[in-house]
């Protein structure tokens, strides 16, 4: 039987941050955070095996690290990394049902509970205390 | 991409007292013989109350009756008329044109649902998942005893499920929902928000069968709480709301 | 085995190991700033670092914590991504085999330069 076209959005509809408020722009830097640390941790752990090659290996493989890009990345790691642990941890919270509102009769315009200025505090937070993780890393690896 | 002339230019001066027009944009599309969707474009005067429902059933009167739409209530409580309006899922009978304040208004079918043609999409998914959750009451003694009243509850008890049993079934949050846009699995905010309305309420007996249902892979865990359902949902019932209440019993913070 | 765990279980050690690798995550990038970033990372200093068995126990940790974390997320995302009996089992026993890899092959790392032999 052939499958039936579902008419979904698809990953562009996942993606799209712009429809449903700062909810839906969390929902996806947590994503792209989380695959981005991925990314790094895997790299991260290659990186620091070229240890076993002995001094030589390993300042080679600083040097190539120590550099304005390499400099870069590791900001956006910082800054990705901040983001995904205060953001997980807002995630999480609402998980256990943590600051979600309390189930009551709902009155026009029906203002969603679950969507209220806590949740939103958290993200900007988030968001924030991520730009200065990254700027303050950024003064650790150029301040010196 | 069909434009058609203006209803004003053709209906009476009796009937065209709005000051205003919008563009309504249909999206046409039929599976059995179509590759892609069109859009038919149509002026259509509008009025401070007219709804979105109603201007498309003036297309339907006047220009194209094969435009095809479900819809029943017009009160935004059958849950028919759901559909993509300007980009986001509503009620097309909920939706009034003016508060769309925009001079093109764009109708499409609900996404991640199969289209029937044009804005008709089919149900069936949402039904049987809705089903899959057990949406009654699970008690042994359901039937009540002569002699024996009725299962009473306090208001705050009431208070509990209330909000979640004005689900009209209509499919905005599931349409909504970013895990619904790539996993044809997911159960879906709609049936998850119906399992803790049961699960909440002091009659039922049927929690643990429940979250047996929806702790699985394409469960309740897929849910990330980005929140859409419930910022698109007509009728107030906050399906993030319940799901995490609900993934707080599997995680140990409710009992 | 994978397959036939409960999603609630496994979702519980997502979150732990999260909520542990924040911690000691926080005090392995604390360590680079006991002293100048960039002496922090010299030759030497690192193989102090490793060389300090409650440190290297740490990093142990980290890996094993941060693997497990990150590749049920990869899981994760995978699965909403695609469906289907295949995709799914490949997705969980893939995440799993890359997640033992990295976890033996960053262990390689510690252990070795734990021991001394470089």
């Amino acid at each position: 039987m052939e499958p039936i076209d579902e008419n979904k959005e698809g990953i562009g509809g996942m993606i799209n941050p712009r429809r449903y408020g700062i909810e839906r722009v969390a929902y996806l830097l947590m994503r792209l955070s989380g695959l981005g640390l991925l990314a790094y941790f895997i790299g991260h752990i290659y990186e620091t095996s070229s240890i076993l090659k002995g001094e030589v290996g390993w300042d080679e493989f600083l040097a190539i690290t120590q550099t304005n890009e390499g400099h870069a990345i590791l900001a956006i790691v910082i800054a990705m990394c901040v983001f995904h642990t205060v953001n997980g941890i807002r995630v999480m919270l609402g998980h256990g049902g943590v600051g979600v509102g309390k189930p009551s009769r709902p009155d026009y315009p029906y203002d969603p509970a679950s969507q209220n200025y806590r949740h939103k505090i958290g993200i900007y937070s988030a968001i924030v205390l991520a730009a200065i993780a990254m700027m303050y890393g950024l003064a650790v690896m150029y301040g010196e | 991409m069909t434009q058609v002339p203006s209803i004003a230019e053709e209906q009476t001066a009796k009937s065209s007292s709005s000051s205003k027009s919008v563009k309504l944009r249909i999206a046409k599309y039929n599976p059995e013989h179509d590759g892609e969707s069109k859009f038919m474009e149509f002026s259509i005067p509008y009025e401070r109350w007219t709804t979105v429902l109603e201007a498309i059933l003036k297309v339907k009167k006047h220009f194209d009756h094969s435009v095809a739409v479900r819809y029943s209530c017009r009160q935004a409580t059958c849950g028919s008329c759901g559909m993509i309006i300007n980009g986001k899922p509503r009620l097309a009978c909920f939706t009034k044109i003016s508060e769309l304040d925009s001079d093109v208004v764009t109708v499409e079918p609900m996404n991640n649902f199969p289209i029937i043609r044009d804005l008709a999409v089919r149900f069936e998914r949402l039904f049987d998942t809705h089903n899959k959750v057990k949406p009654y009451l699970i008690r042994e003694d359901s039937e009540i005893k002569s002699n024996e009243k009725e299962f009473l509850q306090s208001p705050e008890e009431v208070e509990q499920y209330i909000q979640f049993s004005n689900c009209i079934k209509c499919g905005l949050c599931n349409s909504a929902c970013p895990t619904m846009a790539t996993d044809s699995s997911f159960i879906g905010p709609q049936a998850l928000a119906q399992a803790y309305r049961y699960v909440a309420d002091s009659r039922d007996k049927g929690k643990d069968t429940r979250l047996k249902i929806i702790d699985e892979s394409h469960g309740i865990w897929r849910c990330h709480f980005a929140g859409s359902c419930s910022q698109v949902c007509p009728k107030g019932v906050d399906p993030a709301m319940g799901i995490q209440f609900l993934r707080g019993y599997l995680l140990g913070f409710r009992s | 085995m994978v397959n036939k765990m409960r999603e609630s279980i496994i979702m519980k050690i997502h979150y732990g190991t999260a909520l542990a690798a924040v911690a000691l995550v926080a005090v392995h990038v604390l360590m680079r700033l006991t002293q100048s970033f960039s002496e922090s990372l010299e030759y030497a200093n690192v193989i102090a670092n490793y060389q300090f068995l409650p440190y290297a126990g740490m990093l142990e940790i980290i890996l094993i914590l941060l693997s497990i974390h990150g590749f049920n997320g990869l899981r994760v995302i995978l699965l909403e991504l695609k469906q289907g009996k295949k995709y799914e089992k490949a997705v969980s026993y893939g995440c799993v085999a890359a997640m033992v890899g990295l976890i033996a092959y960053g262990s390689r790392t510690i252990i070795m330069v734990n021991m001394g032999v470089v």
